[in-house]
C-alpha cells in the first residue's frame, strides 16, 4: 500500500522483529493484562533516560552526595523534575512489577511453557527491587543512612559469613565512602545492566510460549485460540496508548509532588522511628517479632524458594488463562484473605501484648525464632489440608489459596509498618 | 596405535580443562581481593582511638554520659564503677539515645531497650551493648575505641574500679 521503502515500511519491519504478525484478539483485552508489563517497560525507560541525566549531576562522595542532590534541586534547570521522575518511576516500578506478578499468578500464565519465564521475571523483579535499594542510599540523608545501616547489619545474622559480607557490601565497618561507591556503581552498571540481559530474554519466552496466555472461562477448552487480528495496528496502537497514559500521569505527579529528602545524614543520631523503605516495612515488621536469623534468613528464603517453585508443582487441572482457576478458586483465595488479615493483626497485637511486653528474658533463637515459625508453618500446613480434605479443593485452588495467604499476610505487615507504628516503632492507631 | 593417541588426545582434553578451572579461579581470586574492603592505616588508627574521657569525679554515680567523638557511652553505676558502651544498638546497628528519664537506653528502630550497664531489658536486642576497655590511671579515665567487645549479658567483672590505694 505504501511506498516499500518509506519510514512507515522501516517502521513495521523493524517491530516485527520483536513481535509476532498477528495475536489472538483475546490477549488484548485490558481485563487479561491491565497493561501492567508494558507500564513495567516504559518505567525501566524513563528510569534508564532520567538515570543517564542524573548521573552527570550527582557525585557518589559523602561529603558531595547530598549537596549534589541539594545544587540538583536547586540550581539545575529541571533538575528537581528529573529526579522526581526518577524516584517516581522507581518506586511505581516496584508496585508494578509485583502486580504484574499477581496478574501472572492468578491467571495461571506460569505453567508449560511459561516456567521458565516466571523465573526470569522474579530475577527482574529482584534486580529491580535492589536497584530501588541501592539507589535509596545515594541521597546521603538521614533516612536513607539509617535504612543502610540496618538492612546491612541484618547480614550480621548469616550464620559463618555475614561478618564479611556486610563489610564487604560496607567496604568498611560502618557506612562510609565505600558503601556509596559500591551502591553507586552497583546501581548504575550493574543492575541495569543485568535488567537489560532479563528484559529481551523475558520478552523472547513470551514469542516462545506464543505469546500470552489466552484468556478463557472455566468450562472451555484449553486449546481454543479465537481470532487472530493483526498485530500492527491493533497491539501497537493499544501498546502506544498505554505508554502515553502512564507518562502523562508520571509526568503530572512529579511536577506536583517533590521526591522526598531529609536532611543530611548524621551517624551519630537516629531518626525516630527510622523506618526501612516501603517495600522493606514488611520484612521489618517481622524483625519486631522474630530472631534476625528468621526475619531475615529463614522467613524470606522460605518464600523465596516457594515462589521460584511455583511453575513446577504438580497440578491436578490446566487452569492458565482461567482467573483464579474456578469459582471454588476464587472463594477460597477470598477466605484466604480474611484468614491472612484477622491471624496477621492478630499475631502482631498477641505478640506486642503478651511476650515482648508481658515476658522479659533475652531473646534467643527458640522463643523468638524456631517456635513462632513452627506454629506458623504448622497454622500453613494445617490450612492447606483444610482446603484438600475440608473443602475438595484441587492442587490448583489450594496453592492459590496458601499464596493468597501469605501475600496478603505480607501486605498486611507492610500495612502495620508503615501506618501503625510510630514514635520508637510503637504500635498506633493513626498514619 | 589409534587408541594411544585417542588416550593422548582425552588427556590433552582434561589438560584443557583443568587450565581453564585454575584460570578461572585465579580470576575470581582477583575480583575477590579486588573488592575486598581496605584497612586503614593501622598506627594512625590506634592513635586516634584512644580518648580521653576525663577525671574521675566529674561522672556522677548513676548517670551516663555521651561521647560523640569516641561514638560510646560512659556509664558511671551506682556503686562507682565505670563501663564504655559503644552506641550502636546490637540488633541492627541504630544509634540508641540514653533518656535519662526513663533510666535506660531505648533504641528508636526497633525499640530495644537496655538499662544502664547495657544489659537487654527488652528486646529484639540478642545481646548486651558491646563494651569498650576502659582505663584510669592517676584518676583520668581513657577508652579505647579502636574495637568494640561483643558480650551476651552484663557481668561484674567487666565494671572498672578506681583501685583503692
Amino acid at each position: 500500500m505504501n511506498n516499500p521503502h518509506g519510514h512507515r515500511t522501516y517502521f513495521r519491519s523493524f517491530l516485527l522483529h520483536f513481535r509476532p504478525r498477528n495475536v489472538p484478539e483475546r490477549t488484548l483485552r485490558l481485563s487479561l493484562t491491565w497493561g501492567l508489563g508494558g507500564t513495567a517497560l516504559v518505567l525501566v525507560f524513563l528510569l534508564i533516560a532520567t538515570g543517564l541525566m542524573l548521573k552527570f549531576v550527582y557525585e557518589p562522595f559523602p561529603d558531595r552526595a547530598y549537596e549534589s542532590v541539594l545544587y540538583l534541586n536547586s540550581n539545575v534547570p529541571f533538575g528537581q523534575l528529573i529526579r522526581n521522575i526518577h524516584w517516581l518511576s522507581a518506586n511505581g516500578l516496584v508496585l508494578v512489577v509485583f502486580l504484574h506478578l499477581l496478574r501472572v499468578f492468578y491467571t495461571g500464565a506460569f505453567t508449560r511453557p511459561r516456567q521458565l519465564n516466571w523465573i526470569i521475571g522474579l530475577a527482574a523483579f529482584a534486580a529491580v527491587v535492589l536497584s530501588n535499594y541501592t539507589g535509596y542510599l545515594l541521597p546521603w540523608d538521614q533516612v536513607s543512612y539509617w535504612a543502610i545501616t540496618i538492612s546491612t547489619s541484618m547480614l550480621d545474622y548469616l550464620p559463618g559469613v555475614g561478618t564479611n559480607l556486610k563489610e564487604w557490601v560496607l567496604g568498611g565497618s560502618e557506612p562510609g565512602p565505600g558503601t556509596l561507591v559500591n551502591f553507586y556503581a552497583i546501581h548504575t552498571a550493574i543492575l541495569p545492566a543485568l535488567l537489560l540481559i532479563a528484559l529481551p530474554f523475558h520478552f523472547w519466552r513470551i514469542r516462545k510460549a506464543k505469546g500470552l496466555v489466552i484468556p478463557r472461562s472455566m468450562d472451555e477448552d484449553p486449546d481454543t485460540q479465537g481470532e487472530l487480528v493483526d498485530t500492527m495496528p491493533h497491539l501497537i496502537v493499544r501498546e502506544v496508548a498505554m505508554a502515553v497514559l502512564v507518562l502523562a500521569v508520571i509526568l503530572v505527579v512529579a511536577m506536583l509532588f517533590n521526591a522526598p529528602l531529609t536532611d543530611q545524614a548524621n551517624p551519630g543520631l537516629s531518626p525516630n522511628p527510622t523506618k526501612a523503605p516501603w517495600y522493606f516495612v514488611g520484612i521489618q515488621e517481622l524483625l519486631m517479632h522474630f530472631h534476625p536469623v528468621f526475619a531475615v534468613l529463614v522467613i524470606p528464603l522460605t518464600l523465596f524458594i516457594g515462589l521460584l517453585s511455583i511453575p513446577y508443582l504438580k497440578y491436578d487441572t490446566d487452569s492458565s488463562g482461567v482467573w483464579f482457576v474456578s469459582q471454588k478458586g476464587r472463594g477460597l483465595a477470598l477466605l484466604a484473605v480474611a484468614v491472612a488479615i484477622a491471624g496477621t493483626v492478630a499475631g502482631v497485637l498477641l505478640d506486642e501484648q503478651v511476650f515482648v511486653n508481658g515476658v522479659i528474658g533475652s531473646p534467643d533463637m527458640v522463643s523468638t525464632g524456631l517456635l513462632p515459625f513452627a506454629i506458623i508453618l504448622g497454622f500453613c500446613t494445617g490450612f492447606y489440608f483444610l482446603l484438600k480434605k475440608g473443602f475438595k479443593a484441587s492442587n490448583n485452588e489450594a496453592v492459590q489459596a496458601l499464596f493468597t495467604l501469605l501475600t496478603t499476610a505480607f501486605v498486611v505487615l507492610t500495612v502495620i509498618g508503615i501506618w501503625f507504628r510510630g514514635t520508637g516503632m510503637q504500635l498506633m492507631w493513626a498514619g | 596405535m589409534e587408541k594411544e593417541s585417542y588416550s593422548r588426545r582425552s588427556f590433552l582434553n582434561k589438560l584443557w580443562v583443568a587450565l581453564g578451572v585454575v584460570a578461572f579461579a585465579e580470576v575470581v581470586a582477583v575480583a575477590i581481593s579486588f573488592f575486598k574492603p581496605q584497612k586503614a592505616e593501622p598506627a594512625a588508627d590506634e592513635l586516634d582511638a584512644i580518648v580521653i574521657a576525663g577525671a574521675v569525679d566529674s561522672f556522677e554515680p548513676g548517670t551516663v554520659s555521651a561521647f560523640v567523638q569516641g561514638k560510646f557511652y560512659l556509664a558511671r553505676l551506682d556503686d562507682g564503677g565505670f563501663l564504655a558502651m559503644s552506641r550502636n544498638c546490637t540488633h541492627l546497628s541504630c544509634s540508641v539515645p540514653w533518656i535519662s528519664k526513663e533510666n535506660k537506653f531505648i533504641c528508636p528502630c526497633h525499640s530495644s531497650e537496655f538499662d544502664i550497664k547495657g544489659e537487654v531489658i527488652n528486646p529484639p536486642a540478642p545481646r548486651a551493648l558491646d563494651l569498650y576497655p576502659v582505663a584510669i590511671e592517676n584518676n583520668i579515665l581513657s577508652v579505647d575505641t579502636s574495637k568494640p567487645r561483643r558480650r551476651s549479658v552484663f557481668e561484674p567483672n567487666q565494671v572498672v574500679y578506681v583501685k583503692k590505694t
